[in-house]
């Protein structure tokens, strides 16, 4: 087999590969940091930071579901400096593209964390306005295109990085959500966050997650996000990280037809810690075996009837 | 360092209608990963069943060519329901070892408490301290009973109780810690594991004595290792830590028991 080029371009930011980890699967990269090098892997998004340290929600926040699992943590994070100091020079003797991940409770908090991640040298920042687990921001920034606009402006105003906005699956339609942002500024997309969804114990007739509801991910939800990549890439654009359920090279290159130049694992880490890497190399066969010189000719390249 | 190995099962027992034990060929995750009793092993279930089950280990044992793990666990759904149906000589993928055990040192005069599916991840302890300990084991009733024969022979004695009264002491835990604690002023450390509702009763107890009490708690968990922050607990100081990586073992005196 031909020895494909893995590299990739996103929004600037230049990646070894096409495999990112998707926020709050991989910590700041420490813990599976102990199974293998981070270098594997093309660029971490980190566990989301809030501008002050977060608890996060009360247990239990785990429910699993058909090839799936619903969460509910709730943005438990150490803050944004704490990031700064304590993670963030540890992720950067790595080579990976290094990608931090913000939640605000209003746009000018967005800024503020902005300013500093950029000010420490990030790669690049992924605005979530999507999180179904707070009450504040997260999730109602991302199912109102002005609010969503807004937020990604104020982003743009004080990052010098790249700014990516990670859009919510749980809206009517997110082309709307994703032109609204487009067109405020962002240098990239993410999709999807998770699926809100709940599991209920019939025998105790109480939902399994202490929040009642939480957002669904795993291998359940990747037709879905790679509709929605889809029906994103051919509305947009913008450069687009697509997630949403891969667990293998053959998920990977589904996204990246669909129209995502990079492909985040994440919920397939608990299953097994190097599914990254695994991915990577299954998206390489299939680029190889299909006779392509590199992968990102992949992007976009379905061909729908 | 949390490897991950496939472990072949050597040997299986049934302990009672819903428990099973296994013994695991380990590779070198007790000589060389230091993996000890009251850490756990995070195991696949099958393909269907996406996340892996946290099982605690009740007995480490360094060998050559490999090292051996007891585990036991409880059929409580699905995915143990696949385990249970394993056989010798099935392969098991593992991640381990993870947590932390209890600290405790070959001198500590332990007192074990357990109750149910919390009574294995002691049984190391009586092992290490090395005829030393007192154990307290609770059961729902006589049936459900695990272990009994392997703690006579690790325990300088063992008191039973049952919920139903239909082996040992009729009641809780708590009201056979206090008669013995009583009695005997020696021990350096109270040892918990099993239902919440127990732990919060012997964590009681044991400040009310002013011995020292580590427990081992459970939480629904997802990746194991610390990486999605799923197995929250609250702390009495407001925080939450994680039943994998600052677990399963926590001092009693940190954990908010009012939730």
């Amino acid at each position: 087999m031909s020895k494909v080029d893995l590299s990739v371009d996103l929004a600037g930011v230049k990646m070894k590969n096409p495999i990112v980890v998707a926020s709050g699967t991989f910590g700041f990269g420490r813990e599976y940091g102990q199974f293998y090098n981070l270098n594997e892997l093309g660029g971490i998004c980190c566990k989301g930071l809030t501008l002050h340290r977060r608890e996060g929600n009360p247990p239990p926040r785990i429910a699993e579901t058909p090839m799936g699992i619903l969460n509910s943590v709730g943005l438990q994070n150490p803050g944004v400096d704490a990031f700064i100091e304590q993670e963030l020079p540890e992720l950067k003797k790595h080579d990976l593209a290094i990608i931090s991940n913000i939640s605000g409770n209003t746009p000018e908090e967005y800024g503020v964390m902005c300013e500093k991640l950029s000010a420490a040298r990030v790669d690049m920042i992924e605005v979530n306005i999507s999180c179904p687990n707070v009450k504040a921001g997260g999730l109602a920034y991302g199912t109102k295109p002005e609010l969503a606009a807004e937020v990604t402006k104020v982003a743009k105003e004080h990052a010098t990085v790249p700014v990516m906005v990670k859009l919510s699956p749980n809206v009517t339609d997110i082309t709307e959500i994703a032109k609204a942002v487009a067109d405020a500024g962002a240098d990239a997309l993410s999709l999807i966050n998770t699926l809100r969804g709940m599991r209920i114990d019939i025998n105790t007739r109480r939902p399994i997650l202490k929040m009642n509801t939480g957002g669904l991910s795993g291998p359940a939800v990747l037709p879905v996000a790679v509709r929605m990549v889809w029906e994103v890439a051919s509305a947009v654009d913008l450069p687009i990280l697509g997630m949403g359920g891969v667990a293998k090279g053959e998920d990977a290159a589904q996204l990246m037809l669909a129209g995502a130049s990079t492909v985040a694992v994440g919920t397939a880490c608990f299953v097994d810690p190097y599914a990254p890497i695994k991915v990577r190399d299954g998206l390489a066969q299939i680029a190889s075996a299909q006779g392509l010189d590199k992968v990102s000719d992949l992007t976009g390249g379905v061909r729908p009837w | 360092m949390p490897i991950e190995q496939m472990c072949t099962i050597v040997e299986i027992a049934k302990l009672n209608e819903y428990a099973y034990s296994f013994t695991l060929e380990v590779g070198e995750m007790v000589t060389k990963e230091g993996l000890r009793a009251g850490q756990f092993l995070h195991i696949q279930c099958g393909e269907g069943h996406l996340l892996r089950r946290p099982i605690s280990v009740c007995l480490c044992m360094e060998d050559a060519p490999h090292d051996t793990a007891r585990i036991v666990f409880e059929v409580r759904g699905e995915g143990t329901r696949w385990l249970a149906q394993r056989q010798v000589g099935d392969k098991l993928n593992v991640l381990g070892p993870l947590g932390n055990g209890f600290q405790i040192t070959p001198e500590d005069r332990l007192l074990l408490v357990g109750g149910g599916i919390g009574v294995p991840p002691l049984l190391g302890q009586a092992a290490y301290t090395a005829k030393k300990a007192t154990a307290v084991l609770g059961f729902r009733s006589a049936d459900r009973a695990m272990l009994v024969e392997d703690y006579h022979d690790y325990c300088k004695e063992v008191y039973l109780c049952s919920d139903d009264g239909s082996m040992g002491r009729h009641g809780f835990v708590d009201a056979q810690l206090r008669d013995i604690l009583e009695k005997d002023k020696g021990f350096t450390a109270i040892l918990v594991c099993g239902p919440k509702p127990m732990l919060k009763n012997v964590a009681k107890v044991a400040a009310e004595y002013g011995v020292p009490c580590q427990v081992s708690l459970e939480e629904r968990m997802a990746c194991g290792v610390g990486a999605c922050l799923g197995c929250a607990v609250q702390m009495a100081d407001g925080t939450m830590k994680h039943v994998c990586k600052d677990g399963p073992v926590f001092d009693a005196k940190e954990v908010d028991w009012n939730v």
